[in-house]
């Protein structure tokens, strides 16, 4: 797999460290104990695209919001989390 | 047919014209009393302790595939108890007492060889911990040898002593580990399950469930509708997709897991050995081939084959551990999907749907649970209570903090 970084370009995945499920960019506000259970792990898991949480650990160190296909592998969409956060807010 | 070193003399005689297939290929019924999703080690197991334990013979395993292509026939092959923590403490340490009497159990030659699972620590901090583990081991009646580098080296000399990268500082053997026959495994529990009128229902994929006031109908499948009164869920790196059916989210990721095998050579490799530095294990096939595997890809994966970085990653940890490994060649690798729980530990529960049941969760280590999961996972389906072997392996711990964290790396599949 080879990952488009915004900052850096295409690069060999093994640069980028996987954090898991882009949902954990929607931490639950307040003290819900239900909440923080689905946040931290319930997973959707599926087997076609999946919004996912990747960080560019030998570039630039920025946490990237990268859409992949789990079955083929295929890199559908980079984007910086940090901008994706913003426009959900 | 029971299976007798009397039966091979005699079937040998007569040009081997008295076997008989292993199993019937049924049509599937209207209805069972329970129905159990997926025809692989946990399926097939779950089946044969309901009808041999609890005498339940109006059931059915719908497999999607064939029986044993999923992941009982890909794996690695190692059966071992060196859990650290409660929960997988005392159910593996269950496990290992059913595989040392599963051959008589099943008329079935699943070749269990304990052989031994060596673990070897590189540092003082991975000694010490192998010490704890040791010690948790023992206290449950398991099998825990602490070994000093000198031990190690009198026992396995031909790993890398004098100029390795990573040095060995000692090892924690488990002379009861082992290995098994992954296949025979499978079809040992299909026989069993068969010959007490278990129908195993093969190329038959359940695609939904019917679900009437929060209890569980039926199922639809690619061969009709299926009545039950009891469903169970055994379908490894399926798990979350057939649970989704049900309306359930569940703590579970798929990751894919590759392993590795070596054209045939010399008996060379008497155990299995596991690197400390890095992520490699090694055994020796009856065939002669060196199986070896390494860590998950690392993100989440439904392919069943992986990419080339772990394929890497594995031969330079074989290289840096054993070097004369580097010598043979590689004949094939492959994949398998794994059910990667957040916390690397199983769920054999209920659901909140009546009447569905829930195995699952198994990450790269199911083979070796595979007849302690069935037999607690029949006792709670014939039942209705957990097992006395697998109490902990609950949904709601991750809600309830009770997550069993053997590896110690938290919510992160990919690190289990
Ligand atoms: C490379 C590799 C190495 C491993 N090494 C080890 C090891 O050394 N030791 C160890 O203990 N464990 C190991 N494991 C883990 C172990 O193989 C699994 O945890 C265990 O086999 C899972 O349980 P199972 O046998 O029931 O799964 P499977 O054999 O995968 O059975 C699940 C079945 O469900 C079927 N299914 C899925 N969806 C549906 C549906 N909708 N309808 C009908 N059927 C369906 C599938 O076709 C499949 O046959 C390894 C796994 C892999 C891939
Ligand atoms: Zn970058």
């Amino acid at each position: 797999m080879r990952i488009i970084c915004p900052n850096c370009g295409e690069r060999d995945h093994r640069e980028f460290e996987y954090l898991g499920s882009a949902k954990l960019l929607e931490r639950p506000e307040g003290g819900d104990a239900a909440a923080y259970h689905d946040y931290v792990f319930q997973r959707r898991n599926p087997s076609g695209e999946n919004a996912e949480l990747w960080q560019h650990v030998m570039g630039c160190s920025a946490w990237l919001h990268v859409v992949r296909n789990v079955t083929t592998h295929e890199i559908i969409e980079v984007k910086l989390a940090r901008d994706v956060k913003e426009a959900a807010l | 047919m029971h299976y007798s070193a009397l039966q091979i003399l005699k079937n040998g005689l007569s040009g081997n014209k008295g076997w008989k297939p292993v199993w019937r290929n049924p049509e599937p019924k209207k209805s069972y009393d329970i129905v159990i999703i997926g025809g692989g080690g946990h399926g097939l197991s779950t089946a044969y302790y309901l009808a041999k334990t609890y005498g339940i013979r109006n059931i059915a395993v719908l497999e999607k595939g064939y029986l044993g292509g999923g992941n009982v026939g890909r794996n690695t092959t190692i059966v071992r108890a060196n859990y650290l923590l409660d929960g997988n403490l005392e159910f593996y340490s269950h496990s290992l007492k059913l595989w040392e009497n599963l051959e008589q159990e099943l008329n079935y030659n699943v070749m269990l060889s304990q052989r031994g699972c060596l673990m070897l620590a590189h540092n003082d901090g991975q000694f010490d911990s192998l010490a704890r583990r040791g010690n948790a081991n023992l206290a449950t009646g398991d099998d825990a040898l602490l070994m000093s580098a000198d031990d190690v080296r009198a026992f396995t000399p031909y790993l890398n002593f004098d100029d390795a990268r990573f040095p060995i500082r000692g090892g924690l053997l488990q002379r009861t580990g082992g290995t098994a026959r992954h296949d025979a495994v499978a079809w040992g529990y299909a026989r069993g399950a068969d010959m007490r009128g278990v129908d195993l229902i093969q190329n038959c994929e359940v695609t939904g469930f019917r679900i009437e006031g929060g209890k569980i109908k039926g199922v639809e499948t690619s061969r009709g509708y299926i009545g039950a009164s009891k469903v169970g869920m055994s379908v490894a790196g399926r798990t979350s997709q057939v649970a989704e059916m049900a309306g359930l989210s569940l703590p579970i990721e798929s990751h894919v897991l590759q392993a590795f095998v070596t054209e045939a050579v010399k008996p060379v490799i008497d155990t299995v050995i596991s690197f400390g530095m890095g992520h490699f294990y090694i055994s020796q096939s009856d065939k002669g081939g060196l199986v070896f595997g390494g860590d998950i890809d690392g993100y989440n994966s439904y392919s069943q084959r992986g990419n080339l970085p772990i394929v890497e990653h594995v031969a330079e940890a074989a290289m840096a551990l054993m070097p004369m490994v580097g010598k043979s060649r590689m004949l094939r690798s492959w994949g398998g999907i794994m059910d990667m729980s957040m916390d690397g530990s199983p769920i054999i529960d209920k659901t909140p749907v009546e009447g569905l049941f829930l195995n699952g969760g198994w990450c790269y280590g199911g083979f070796k649970a595979v007849p302690a999961a069935g037999a607690a996972f029949a006792h709670l389906m014939a039942t209705g209570e957990k097992a006395d072997w697998a109490t902990k392996f609950n949904l709601n711990r991750f809600e309830t903090g009770y997550v069993i964290d053997d590896e110690g790396t938290g919510a992160r599949p990919n690190l289990h």
